[in-house]
This record gives structure tokens, C-alpha cells and sequence, in this order.
């Protein structure tokens, strides 16, 4: 497998030459990965996204396509599928004049043509849709049209512009998993862009988090949530809980922190020495009620607020001069004293509690 | 189950299509009511006159009330040979009245644009006939002219004995009725109209092409240029509606005269020599040119409705898949502004088949188009029953396109905005 079949090198891009939608990309994406492009509006996801299909040219720097540089080819002559944000499918022809259309400008002769439209309707599960008029189809169907257009002409990359952000929620969950199982079987490479993180986690092999035109973090859905290396990217996935503070000891992998009077012992990942400011990182799945001794961070707080979620109930907790701390007590028998404004004792690991950036 | 069987009630008992129609009465009411002025004046401003341009249109009355006993008389006559004396009595009768209210002469002009030689002959049996004596008139009259004795003038007369008549629509298109009562070209010079129909609608049709190619690249650019920018070039487009008609076909004039400012620019760039400056006004040029500038905002208006609802992604989207530029404007946003082109379109042309101050001032003899005919026929030769049969000819030939253009793109395809 090609490790650098696509391959951002140094790439900047701005439009109105004074500030930097994107700055200094270096990202490499391998054949065959789902790789996920997730962030606020405004990051430059989408512009990383315009670039490599050739709408937009980069400021400066070079994008590769397996070895090859393409920033002089126009799009058409890319060979990259696309499903915009917006479906995009052209209204005026049926299902299958949309699907015929990229086969039709490569010249591809019929039988073949309606073979390989009959396979990509049959993966979207559209057989018998192929007459029917976009205006006909409904939102999650138009979707899948689109989805088996980009891929009827068998690119070796696609890209998805928040393909899903039009669909309402179930819809959007079961799109997903369709979309990540057609990736599953056919193996094409696909460089999706969407704001919806769990839409990122659900179906990722990389994600790469941006944020203010650079690449945050590139890593695995787990691990980009379980160890995030920055306050922004612990903060933009999932939920979290922090403390701000400053670093009064660091020693054997782990740091002190002192916290609201208190210190917090925490895992140091971006600070390096005594007296830096830091923003510790919690996961409240990672912390719990009644902790046992083992654990080396335990402290009293009051509760703020209770509620139930069903499978689990939230706790706001007053904690370290923290009015915002949440725990996710699941929902057993054991649990069945959390009551509002009792004090509760609150334990976690130290290596759980990730000293990052103060931001 | 069928649906008669299962009337629907309101609690009251009442069915519910009853209640549901009084409720939604008094909204009809106030609706119709909102709208009845205008009814009221589209009614009065444009139902009736058109009416009455039908009307005047196909009206011969003129001759039939100078001579009711005639024609009455007339039934009767095979139409062969001479007419039998009551004819000629009942003539006679009509005659004298109308001498004696001194109208003989309004029929003389009558019947001699039915057949020349009426003037004379009228002339002299108005003379004559102060001797007549009581009883056989026909002798009596066919000593007056022999023509009075040829069948033919008879003929004449009983042509003109229908109320109502198609011949101002048959001169419209150079035609005739003859004296055998059959439809006749006039001869080829004089065949004035149909020149000028023809010559309308390739006017129309060119000017509609003109405006087309023009406004489609410029609708392009403002439907897709940033708001700032397209509201200025909107501005530009829009600036000639503000100007009188008047005024801007002068300025043409202006700009297109033999010693204007294109000819002195040709000159000075060295495109025509200065002895042999190229007339653009006073010919076909010359409405060409003043016409598509005038009609283009109705063109890009429609056009530029319609390309603002066309998401961008959508070539990208032909791009994406493959298309060259050319393809996916082809294949994939041509057809999408194909409602625009015909709203467009089918404005310009509606419009520039009718036009009548442009061609009027820059025409000159050859860019002249129907209308201009019609004014001529409404303001100088005062023959207004023949300029509402041409206005008629004009405003069906209109319906007939937009027809014809319902068949081929239906008329729920147009879009104006």
C-alpha cells in the first residue's frame, strides 16, 4: 500500500493575500484510509477539500496524488469522485443520466456503462430508481445517488464534503454506517470534511482535527479521544472537564499541579518544567463516585445539579473552584445516593488527567 | 367503500364540504374584492378596445344602412344577369334619400374602392334622376351610363351588402377579393405588407438573437460575481430602463449618423475611409443596433433569475466527474438556464415584433416594421378599421408564437424571477 498516496506538502493558501486560510499543511493520507478532515467552520477543512479536487489552487506549496503533482491539472482531468454538501445532482437528468454522466465523458461504451451503473445503484440499494428524477427521490435518497455517482466511474480517491449535514438525525446515523461499509468493501480511498465529531469517530480510520488552518492532531478515532495532545483537541471531542493551573512539581511521569489551593497530580504531556501554566484534561467517564484507594487523585465536591439521561445520570459538581465539573454515574443500584447538594467524594487516575496547553 | 357513501359531517350535522365552502367564503370575497379594480380596469382599458378594434376591424355597415331597401330587394337576384326593375326601384328609392341628404357622395367613395367608375356614373344619375318619371326605373336608370346596364357594376353593389367584411385583413396581406368573388394576390409591386411582415419578423427574430448572445455571458457574470460587484453591473444593466425611450434611441442617432462618433472612430482607427463612411442609421443597421440595446435588459433580467438559482457545486460537479468546462456548461448548466432563454426570448421577440418609436426614428424606408404601418394608417390616411385589422393580424400572429413556443418548451417552463 502506498503510504503517501495523497501527500499535502507545505501547503498555504489564502484568498485575500493578508491572512492564511491554511497554513503550512503537511499531511500524508494512504491508500485505502477513510481519513476524516473534522473542525469548526472556518478551520480551512473545506478549502483543504477544494484543493486537492482542483477548485482551488494552493498559495503555495504542492498537493500529490500517488507520486504525482497536481496542482497544474484541472479537476476534471483528476479522476477524483466528489459528493458535494449539497448533493449536487444535476436536476434536469434521471438517476441514471446522473450516473451515466462521468461514464459518458470517458467514453466508456454502453453495456459496460449500464454493467457498472446497475453495480454502484445496486450498492447504494437503489435498484428500480434508475428513471426517477432527483426532484423524485427523497433527501437520504438523492444522498445515496450521489454517493454511487462518485464512485460509478471507479476513482481511486473520493472526497465527501459534509455530505450528511442535510439529513436529519437517523437518517444520518444509518448513512454512516452505509457509507463506511461501501469504503469497507470496495476500499477506495475517501477524504471526508465534516464539523460533526462523532460522525468523525463513527467512521474514520485517521482524523485529522483542524483548527485556525493547521492540522491539530492526526491520529485514530481512539486515540484522538482518549489522548488528545492539545487543550483544543481535548476540548472540541467529547466532552471534558479542566482545571487550570500551574505546574509545581514534575518528576517519574507524572507533574503536580496546583489547582484552586489543592494539587492535582496529572500526566504531563505539553509541559516540560516548574511554574508553567497548564490545562488539565479530564474525560468525567474516567472519574468516578466512591473511588477506591487506589487511586492517587481524590477530592470532595458538592453537587451542583442532577440528570437523569436514563442508561446514566449527569452530575454537575462544584469541584476545585470548578462550578462545571460533569461525572456520568451509569445507572445501577449502587449508585442510588446522588442527591443535590450533597458533598461526594470524586476519585481519578493520575495518567487519566492530561496536563496540556493552557490555550 | 366508496366515497359518495361516506359524506362527512361536522358535529353539527352540517356535510363538511358545506361548512368548509361557507367558511372559506368570506376570504373568496375579501379576495375578489382586493382584485376587482384592477378587473375593472384591465376590463375597461383593455377588453374594450380591443373589442372595438375587432369591431372596426371587420365593420361594413356604411353602405349596407345607405341602401337597406337595395339589398332587400337584392335577396332575391340571382346575381347572373341584370337585376329586375324592383331592384331598380328599390335603388332608385335609397337614392333619393340619400340625396336628399346629400350622402350620395360618401357612397360614390364607397362603392368605387369596390370597383373604379362608381365617382362618374353616381355624378350623373344624381343629375338624371331629379327627371325620373314614376315607374320602370331600370329603363330609366340604364339610360343614364351604360354602365349602369353592365351586370358587373351590379355585382359591384351586392359585394357590398354583408355588414361585416374580411377584406381590410385580406388587404393586409396583399390580397383581394375579385369581382368573381375569389381571393387574389395583388400585383407583385405592390406588395407592400407582406415585405414588412416578413421584415418584422426577421427583425425580431434578429434582434432576439442579438440580445441572447449578449445577455447570457453578462446574466452569467452577475448571477456569480460577489454581491458588490453584481449590484453595480445590475445598476449598469438597469441604468437604460431609467432613461426615456426617446432619449436613448436619439442618442443612437447621435452615435450612428455618417459623421457620428462610431463612423469618426472607424475613420480615425482607419477602417473605412473618410469618403466612404458606412450608413448605420436610417436603414435595418440601424434598428438592429438601437433595438437589441434597448431590449437587452428583458433578456438578461429572465436569465439572470434563473442562473442565480443554479448552485455553483453543480459544474463542479460536472467537473468533478470528468467533464471539461465545455461539457459541463453543455451538458449541465445550459440546460438548466433553458427556462430563462425562453422567458427571455419570448419577451424580446413579443416586444420587438410590435415596436414602433425605434424603428420610427432610425429606421429610415428599410427598417421599418409593421407597426410603423399601422401608425401610418391610424395618423395619416385615416383608415382606422384597416390599422385595427393589421393591429389584429399583429396581436394573433403574438398569440399564435406564444402557442407554438407552449408546444415545444410549455409554458410553465418560463421563469421570469
Amino acid at each position: 500500500m502506498n503510504k503517501e498516496f495523497v501527500k499535502f506538502d507545505k501547503v498555504d493558501k489564502s484568498y485575500d493575500g493578508k491572512t492564511l486560510v491554511v497554513k503550512d499543511l503537511q499531511l500524508d493520507i494512504e491508500e485505502g484510509e477513510f481519513v476524516t478532515m473534522l473542525g469548526p467552520s472556518g478551520s480551512g477543512k473545506t478549502t483543504c477539500l477544494m484543493m486537492l479536487a482542483g477548485f482551488e489552487t494552493p498559495t503555495h506549496g504542492e498537493i500529490y496524488l500517488d507520486g504525482k503533482a497536481i496542482s497544474s491539472i484541472p479537476p476534471h482531468k483528476r479522476g477524483i469522485g466528489m459528493v458535494f454538501q449539497n448533493y449536487a445532482l444535476f436536476p434536469h437528468m434521471t438517476v441514471y443520466e446522473n450516473l451515466a454522466f462521468p461514464l459518458r465523458v470517458r467514453k466508456i461504451p454502453k453495456d459496460e456503462a449500464d454493467k457498472k451503473i446497475d453495480k454502484a445503484l445496486s450498492m447504494v440499494s437503489l435498484q428500480g430508481f434508475a428513471d426517477r428524477m432527483p426532484g423524485q427521490l427523497s433527501g437520504g435518497q438523492q444522498q445515496r445517488v450521489a454517493v454511487a455517482r462518485s464512485l460509478v466511474f471507479d476513482p481511486q480517491l473520493v472526497l465527501m464534503d459534509e455530505p450528511l449535514g442535510a439529513l436529519d438525525k437517523n437518517l444520518r446515523e444509518s448513512m454512516q454506517y452505509e457509507i463506511k461499509h461501501i469504503h469497507e468493501s470496495i476500499g477506495v480511498t475517501v477524504v471526508y470534511v465534516t464539523h460533526d465529531q462523532s460522525e468523525a469517530l463513527t467512521m474514520s480510520n485517521r482524523i485529522a482535527v483542524f483548527n485556525d488552518g493547521k492540522v491539530q492532531q492526526l491520529s485514530s478515532p481512539d486515540e484522538l479521544y482518549e489522548k488528545p495532545v492539545n487543550s483544543f483537541v481535548a476540548e472540541f471531542i467529547g466532552e471534558n472537564n479542566t482545571f487550570a493551573g500551574e505546574v509545581s512539581d514534575i518528576s517519574g511521569g507524572k507533574c503536580k499541579v496546583k489547582v484552586a489551593n489543592t494539587e492535582i497530580l496529572a500526566n504531563p504531556i505539553s509541559v516540560k518544567g516548574k511554574g508553567e501554566k497548564t490545562k488539565i484534561s479530564l474525560r468525567p467517564e474516567r472519574a468516578l463516585i466512591n473511588p477506591s484507594d487506589k487511586m492517587d487523585n481524590i477530592h470532595t465536591g458538592k453537587i451542583e445539579e442532577v440528570i437523569y439521561h436514563g442508561d446514566h445520570t449527569r452530575v454537575r459538581i462544584n469541584l476545585l473552584g470548578n462550578n462545571e465539573f460533569i461525572l456520568k454515574v451509569p445507572n445501577s443500584s449502587a449508585n442510588m445516593d446522588i442527591k443535590l447538594g450533597k458533598d461526594i467524594k470524586i476519585g481519578w487516575n493520575s495518567e487519566d488527567a492530561r496536563a496540556l496547553d493552557p490555550k | 367503500m366508496s366515497s359518495e357513501s361516506q359524506q362527512i359531517l361536522t358535529t353539527d350535522g352540517i356535510p363538511l364540504e358545506v361548512s368548509l365552502k361557507k367558511a372559506e367564503r368570506r376570504n373568496k370575497i375579501k379576495a375578489f374584492l382586493l382584485v376587482a379594480p384592477l378587473l375593472l380596469f384591465l376590463i375597461i382599458t383593455y377588453v374594450f378596445p380591443i373589442g372595438d378594434m375587432l369591431m372596426r376591424s371587420v365593420d361594413d355597415k356604411m353602405v349596407t344602412e345607405m341602401l337597406p331597401k337595395t339589398f332587400k330587394a337584392m335577396e332575391k337576384w340571382n346575381g347572373k344577369e341584370l337585376p329586375e326593375e324592383e331592384v331598380f326601384e328599390a335603388f332608385y328609392l335609397d337614392f333619393r334619400q340619400l340625396v336628399d341628404e346629400k350622402r350620395e357622395g360618401k357612397l360614390s367613395t364607397q362603392l368605387n374602392y369596390t370597383k373604379n367608375g362608381f365617382k362618374s356614373i353616381i355624378k350623373k344619375l344624381r343629375r338624371k334622376s331629379k327627371n325620373f318619371e314614376e315607374g320602370n326605373y331600370k329603363e330609366q336608370i340604364m339610360a343614364v351610363h351604360k354602365r349602369w346596364a353592365d351586370v358587373e357594376y351590379w355585382k359591384a353593389i351586392k359585394r357590398r351588402a354583408p355588414a361585416f367584411t374580411g377584406q381590410k385583413y385580406l388587404k393586409g396581406m396583399d390580397m383581394y377579393k375579385n369581382e368573381n368573388g375569389e381571393i387574389v394576390s395583388v400585383e407583385e409591386d405592390r406588395r407592400i405588407h407582406r415585405i414588412l411582415w416578413l421584415r418584422t419578423l426577421e427583425i425580431a427574430f434578429f434582434v432576439t438573437l442579438f440580445c441572447f448572445l449578449m445577455a447570457y455571458p453578462i446574466a452569467h457574470l452577475l448571477a456569480t460575481l460577489p454581491m458588490k460587484y453584481s449590484n453595480l453591473l445590475m445598476i449598469c444593466v438597469l441604468l437604460p430602463f431609467w432613461t426615456s425611450l426617446l432619449v436613448r434611441t436619439a442618442s443612437w442617432m447621435i452615435l450612428l449618423q455618417q459623421q457620428g462618433v462610431v463612423n469618426d472612430l472607424f475613420v480615425g482607427i482607419g477602417l473605412v475611409a473618410d469618403d466612404a463612411r458606412p450608413q448605420m442609421m436610417y436603414n435595418k443597421t440601424g434598428t438592429y443596433v438601437a433595438m437589441t440595446q434597448i431590449l437587452l435588459p428583458f433578456m438578461v433580467l429572465p436569465l439572470y433569475s434563473v442562473m442565480k438559482t443554479i448552485s455553483p457545486s453543480l459544474m463542479r460537479a460536472g467537473k468533478s466527474l470528468g467533464g471539461t468546462p465545455i461539457v459541463a456548461f453543455w451538458k449541465v448548466y445550459f440546460p438548466l438556464t433553458i427556462p430563462g432563454i425562453g422567458a427571455g426570448c419570448l419577451l424580446c421577440f413579443i416586444l420587438a415584433i410590435g415596436y414602433y418609436i425605434t424603428p420610427a426614428l432610425v429606421g429610415g424606408a428599410s427598417g421599418t416594421l409593421i407597426s410603423n404601418q399601422i401608425a401610418f394608417h391610424m395618423k395619416s390616411t385615416l383608415d382606422w378599421s384597416f390599422a385595427s385589422a393589421m393591429g389584429l393580424m399583429l396581436l394573433s400572429g403574438v398569440l399564435a408564437i406564444y402557442w407554438v413556443y407552449n408546444k415545444l418548451v410549455g409554458i410553465d417552463n418560463i421563469k421570469l424571477g
